[in-house]
């Protein structure tokens, strides 16, 4: 039985310091190299370090933005604990598990399907081997059976390994053929077609996280200010070498309180500011946020969301904040709130949003999630929209004119001065203030300006992106999602139209302001919606509810992490509602 | 202008605003204002190379009355506002002020941070031992027996927190304290502190005669501290944990270096961090 595929979907398995992740990003190196791409999530049991993990990838002939709704090939290095993974790793019924038989029980849970099963003498083989490496013999293995050529996946081992000596780099190449040989009196598995020679493009390998970092330089950031939290803590870690090599810097800063307010700090002195967090340090931040958002000072947020309430589930994606993240701040506080729809787009959304932050005035909210965040991908490189940074700044010698921060322009975005202008001395208020920015609990001052804030960002031309629409004007059903729930969207809608159906999908990456006519336009000729996202308790589909007028028959189909949403089941909603 | 030619010198009334000031009659902040700008004018620097910080309290109006770049931020985070302004814009003169409630209780966090982390800036606390805004409520510097606040109408019954110890073993740089109705000995004390490298904390015993008019008397406590100031950590300590709370002057002058990182580019353009992506 050999089925050539257009994906196939693979996890390492193993206790910790098995080198499950090491396969699994060599694995996804080499297919990069091999011109497919490919795309990978991380997940590990409830220990910090050591303790189980597993890396759950998909290859591709094509570009992947999420996870399939099943695995072709599980690859145990060991058993230990791996049983927990099993909810994780639906495995398909021609599907092929493979363990070492010296490596523990086979997890009864994971072959309950009637999975297919084989051994695979890790221990064994890695005997024979000076320096044998049992993982290094299951991405050996796992290259052969499905096809990807040794050569991609030795270049991989020798770009990896060579600083760590001609006997380890022996060792690895050995264990890889090894595992290619062995892998011939493996039963067969699901094989990906090669890649052709236009395929074979120089692409990039990135992390969500990472990409929100680059978009956040290229957008124009310079100061970052940082409190560790998990999965948000990845930007930080890109950000901070790398802004350092730009001339700017990131300060470790003692908690998220102190972090909004140091880049709310920086900003207002004229440098492009960020910072990164998760649900609980957002929580936190709020109060400044509505600082920034009072005062005019531009700032960008990300979040990378995890599950929820409280500390929740840490290691794994929701997208559970995005009431905090609309509705947070106290009082009338406009804002923006912008999410990234695909790994990729992580680098655009960030940059987008800091671009608008500062063209704007205000704070923006970037609302990424752990498993886009966390997740690595090999990708087409990300063109550089060339959004910057770009700042009204008052220009000339005010003369006896005193300088009003706060001037109440059409616009609404009114000149902001940075210190060391001279004669445009002011202070920047979260108290309610007049035109020059001096306190007051007028209710005329009030409107005024409540006013200006929420004009900037309404009156605002987003363009195009806005969201982004898939099969325009198409049929009468469409699905509305966002963030990281767009990926199985679009597999699922791909999946209808290949069983001759007509659907369009609106995944909005603006969430606020909203965009009322633009969602109309959007929705023109529609008589059913489904909305598609991670929570509990809907909280994508009653915002919408609150806020747009969406036409015909409603449907919602949410629930919470950490299991993501997979292409089929957003399919079976379809094709149920039929 | 040539290089000869000396910097434009300025008055006191140039670092302050056309802002009418809504302390009460008698408050010790109108003096600690005076004697803010009256600093600022000895050491004549443009009023547009200055930024101001503060929390929120009575004392943290202070910006709105002065001339200078000002941030009016929100309750307790003055100092990280502050040290945003520093590290990005090292060349501006950066001080932060506030209250003993700001600074100490909701901010009390931010305060020991920014003493290790002793970014170049001052720090100036107007110490009234109560909170002026929301009408006369304890604050961390409070002697456990004051009974007069509705909240805690037994007192509090807890010690109070002697901030400069604090600050010390914290890692300040430069430890002072000074009285308001002292306005020339303050601006001496915020002059030194602003010319000191490294974080500089200054705390000002600022009296509250509306919630405690009792402390008037103030003016009859203080005392010039009768030592020269050291920079013998353990030394200082000892001083200041048998002080008794109102020896004026400077305390502690260290010679940690600040923080401060280089802000200097080693690539030409982010296209060039974009190679390491590249499989
Ligand atoms: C988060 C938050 N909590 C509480 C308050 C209310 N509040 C305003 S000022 C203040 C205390 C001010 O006391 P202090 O810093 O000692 O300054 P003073 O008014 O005495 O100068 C409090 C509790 C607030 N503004 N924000
Ligand atoms: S309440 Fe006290 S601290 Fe506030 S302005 Fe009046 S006297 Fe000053």
């Amino acid at each position: 039985m050999r089925m050539t595929a257009r994906s196939v979907s693979i996890t390492f398995a193993g206790s910790g310091g098995a080198g499950v992740m090491t396969a699994g990003s060599m694995l996804l190196d080499a297919a990069g190299h091999a011109g497919w791409y490919a795309y990978m999530t991380r997940s590990s049991g409830a220990q910090i370090r050591g303790g189980e993990a597993a890396a759950m990838l998909r290859l591709s002939t094509a570009p992947v933005q999420s996870h399939d709704d099943h695995y072709d090939l599980l690859v145990a290095i060991d058993w230990q604990n791996v049983g927990r993974f099993s909810a994780e790793v639906p495995m398909t019924a021609d599907g092929l598990v493979l363990g070492d038989p010296d490596g523990g029980e086979f997890p009864e849970q994971i072959l309950a399907k009637g999975t297919r099963r084989a051994d695979i003498p890790f221990k064994k083989i890695a005997k024979e081997i000076d320096g044998g490496r049992p993982n290094m013999i299951a991405l050996g293995a796992v290259a052969a059976l499905i096809g990807l050529p040794e050569e991609a996946v030795l270049k991989v081992v020798k770009d990896s390994l060579a600083k760590k000596g001609p006997a380890a780099l022996a060792a690895s190449e050995a264990s890889v053929r090894a595992g290619a040989a062995f892998a011939a009196s493996l039963p067969p598995s699901k094989r990906l077609a090669a890649a052709t020679g236009g395929e074979r493009q120089r692409l990039w390998s990135i992390t969500g996280n990472e990409a929100a970092g680059l978009g956040a330089v290229r957008g124009g950031v310079r100061f970052v200010a940082a409190y560790p939290i998990t999965p948000g803590t990845e930007v930080l870690e890109w950000l901070a070498p790398n802004l350092a090599k730009l001339g700017g810097a990131l300060v470790q800063a003692e908690d998220e309180l102190a972090s909004v307010n140091q880049i709310i700090g920086a900003s207002y002195g004229g440098t492009t500011s960020l910072t990164a967090t998760s649900g609980p340090g957002l929580a936190l931040m709020t109060e400044s946020i509505g600082l920034a958002v009072a005062s005019e000072t531009p700032i960008t947020i990300v979040n990378v969301m995890r599950g929820g309430p409280s500390t929740g589930i840490p290691v794994k994606s929701e997208q559970s904040d995005l009431n905090i993240a609309l509705y947070g701040l106290h009082g009338d506080a406009p804002h923006l709130v912008v999410a990234p729809n695909s790994l990729a787009d992580c680098a655009f959304s960030t940059q987008w949003a800091v671009h608008l932050a500062d063209t704007l005035q205000t704070a923006a909210v970037v609302l990424s999630d752990q498993s886009l965040g966390q997740s690595r991908a090999t990708i087409a490189p990300p063109a550089d929209p060339g959004l910057r940074a770009n700042r009204l700044r008052p220009e000339g010698e005010l003369g006896d004119e005193r300088y009003r921060r706060y001037r109440n322009t059409t616009s609404g975005v009114s000149p902001m001065a940075v210190p060391g202008m001279k004669g445009y001395q002011y202070t920047a208020d979260g108290l309610e203030h007049t035109e020059v920015g001096t306190p007051s609990s007028q209710a005329s001052d009030h409107s005024t300006q409540l006013d200006k804030r929420l004009r900037k960002l309404t009156a605002h031309d987003y363009g195009k992106y806005w969201a982004d629409i898939d099969g325009e004007g198409e049929g009468d059903i469409a699905v509305i999602t966002w963030g990281s729930t767009t990926g199985p969207v679009q597999e699922a809608l791909e999946r209808w139209r290949a069983a001759g159906k007509q659907g369009r999908m609106v995944s909005i990456r603006l969430l606020s302001p909203v965009r009322p006519e633009q969602l109309a336009a959007a929705l023109e000729g529609v008589s059913r919606v489904l909305v598609v996202e991670q929570s509990h308790g809907a909280q994508f589909h009653r915002y919408l509810r609150a806020h747009y007028d969406l036409p015909g028959s409603v449907r919602a189909f949410h629930r919470p992490g950490p299991l993501p949403i997979r292409p089929d089941e957003i399919f079976r909603q379809l094709a149920d509602w039929s | 202008m040539d290089a000869t030619s000396t910097c434009p010198s300025y008055a006191a009334r140039d670092y302050k605003s056309e802002v009418k000031p809504v302390w009460c009659p008698g408050c010790g902040d109108y003096s600690v204002l005076g004697a803010l700008t009256k600093a600022l004018a000895e050491l004549s620097i443009p009023p547009e190379n200055v930024a101001l910080v503060s929390g929120i309290g009575c004392s943290s109006r202070l910006p709105a009355y002065t001339n200078v770049f000002g941030f009016h931020g929100v309750h307790g985070r003055a100092l990280p506002i502050a040290t945003g302004i520093k590290v990005s814009r090292p060349e501006l003169t950066v001080i932060a002020s506030g209250g003993d409630g700001d600074g100490f209780s909701i901010g009390g966090n931010h305060f020991m941070h920014a003493c290790r982390r002793n970014v170049d800036m001052t720090y100036i606390v107007m110490d009234n031992e109560v909170y002026g805004m929301t009408k006369g409520q304890a604050s961390p510097t409070t002697a456990p027996d004051w009974e007069k606040s509705k909240l805690t109408p037994q007192g509090t019954g807890i010690n109070p927190f002697h901030p400069l110890v604090i600050a010390l073993a914290a890692g300040a740089n430069f430890i002072a304290r000074g009285f308001s109705g002292d306005p020339n000995g303050t601006a001496q004390l915020i002059t030194e502190a602003i010319r000191h490298p490294g974080f500089s904390f200054v705390q000002l015993l600022s009296p509250c005669v509306t919630f405690r008019p009792e402390q008037r008397d103030w003016k009859d406590a203080v005392h010039p501290a009768a030592v020269d100031p050291t920079d013998d950590p353990a030394r200082a300590a000892r001083r200041l944990m048998t002080d008794d709370g109102f020896n004026i002057g400077v305390l502690y002058r260290g010679n940690r270096q600040p923080f401060q990182p280089a802000l200097k580019a080693s690539v030409d353009s982010v296209a060039d961090l974009e190679k390491e992506f590249v499989l």
